[in-house]
């Protein structure tokens, strides 16, 4: 019985909490036209949550593309194939890589921030303040931050993969000697702008709106001790993750499921 | 208002720098062409065998590319296929007996259809099918007539 009950427990508080998330959603949502107004709490929030995770991204996409590029060398030239590195590191890059591991990085960097810093907020009772001087918290901290992450994501996975190209450029052509001409006229080839590139951005638009919203609503749901914080702050990764992972193989089945 | 108009100049330099990126992505990955215009005309032509042709593979005549493949379509009239070719409308000269045959890049590389002019002075027009085809090399059936060739002797 006992085992029944926290089934059912479970069950009904995770609902609840889908629901909640809903409504929120649905407010934050709402309240984008008090933006158009006040675009510098827009612009305040690209600051910390793009331009702060400007160099975390280019690195990474860096050294992944290196990685990408001795690897490729390295199981390629067992088929006598180096000269298809470039369409193995841009594609990998360009489709998947570039999306999920910029918003894996997105939501340990920014997700991470954005539910601690709201968590604190309404623990220190500042949003219950913003409520008391007709403010409404939703409007003035929830839409601007929202509106950033959505922005931001699909600009740092555009640069994650670009950068990844280039250093599976200076890996594969610099290091190994893979010919440039031909790691550059293979990619243009075969990668096509609206089939890759386009349903790339496409992913990276709906994990970000995904990160965000987790981020926001864990932190405005946080419990508000300083545990309550930390246990909102773990779960806004840990189901970022998830949450990442599981949308990208079902977009990657729709996307190029086809061919 | 001296740390805020710093932090618009960074934020404005973030974004710029990640159009740039698009803009790298476009040109130099992947070869955009959605700019030029996309003047183009149809021919058709029927194969006996099209094994690993895809939508979207390349037409070239003498190793310049002219056009893409539109559409692949099984004929059950003749039990063949039936590709469309979309060529690009400034080689609208093409004579109407050119021949057109399915070619690998490279020994494991992608198929495409490479033409060969003919030497009629009549150009093929939008809606017309070219005659002589030459379907692509399927290997087993090659090493098998090759094995029956080796039995007889």
């Amino acid at each position: 019985m006992n085992f029944l009950q926290s089934i059912g427990q479970i069950s009904l508080n995770s609902l609840a909490k889908c629901g909640r998330a809903s409504i929120f959603l649905y407010h934050v949502l709402q309240s984008f036209s008090y933006l158009l107004t006040r675009p510098h709490l827009v612009i305040k929030q690209l600051f910390s949550v793009g331009v702060l995770s400007f160099w975390l991204i280019v690195i990474s996409g860096l050294f992944v593309g290196m990685v990408l590029g001795l690897q490729g060398v390295y199981t390629l030239s067992t088929f006598g194939a180096e000269s298809s590195l470039g369409i193995m590191v841009a594609a990998s890059l360009v489709r998947e890589l570039g999306p999920v591991i910029s918003a894996l990085l997105f939501a340990g960097r920014a997700g991470s921030a954005l539910t601690a810093e709201i968590g604190l907020m309404k623990t220190t009772e500042q949003l219950a303040g913003m409520e008391m001087m007709a403010i409404d918290p939703l409007k003035y901290i929830m839409a601007p931050r929202f509106l950033a992450g959505f922005i931001s994501l699909p600009l740092l996975a555009l640069l994650f993969s670009s950068f990844g190209i280039l250093g599976g450029h200076l890996a594969g052509v610099e290091l190994l000697g893979v010919d440039t001409g031909s790691y550059w006229s293979q990619m243009q080839a075969s990668i096509d702008f609206y089939d890759d590139i386009v349903n790339g951005i496409i992913k990276s638009l709906i994990f970000a709106a995904l990160i965000t919203w987790i981020a926001l609503f864990e932190g405005y749901d946080a419990i508000p001790t300083s545990e309550g914080i930390s246990r909102a702050t773990t779960r806004t990764v840990v189901n970022s993750a998830f949450v990442i992972l599981f949308f990208d193989f079902l977009l990657t089945a729709l996307m190029f499921g086809s061919h | 208002m001296n740390s805020n108009k710093s932090l618009e100049i960074l934020v404005g330099l973030f974004v710029s720098i990640s159009i740039a990126a698009l803009f790298f992505m476009a040109l130099q990955v992947s070869h955009f062409n959605g700019l030029q215009s996309a003047d183009s005309y149809e021919i058709t032509a029927q194969f006996e065998n099209i094994s690993g042709l895809k939508n979207k593979a390349l037409i070239s005549m003498a190793g310049v590319p002219i056009g893409r493949v539109s559409d692949i379509q099984f004929n059950p009239e003749d039990y063949n296929a039936l590709v469309t070719l979309q060529i690009e409308a400034q080689y609208n000269t093409l004579p109407s007996d050119t021949s057109a045959s399915i070619l690998t890049a490279g020994l494991l590389g992608e198929k495409y259809i490479g033409l060969t002019a003919g030497g009629l002075d009549e150009y093929l027009q939008a809606g017309d099918q070219i005659e002589l085809t030459q379907s692509s090399l399927v290997l087993e059936q090659l090493i098998s007539q090759f094995l029956f060739n080796k039995s007889d002797d």
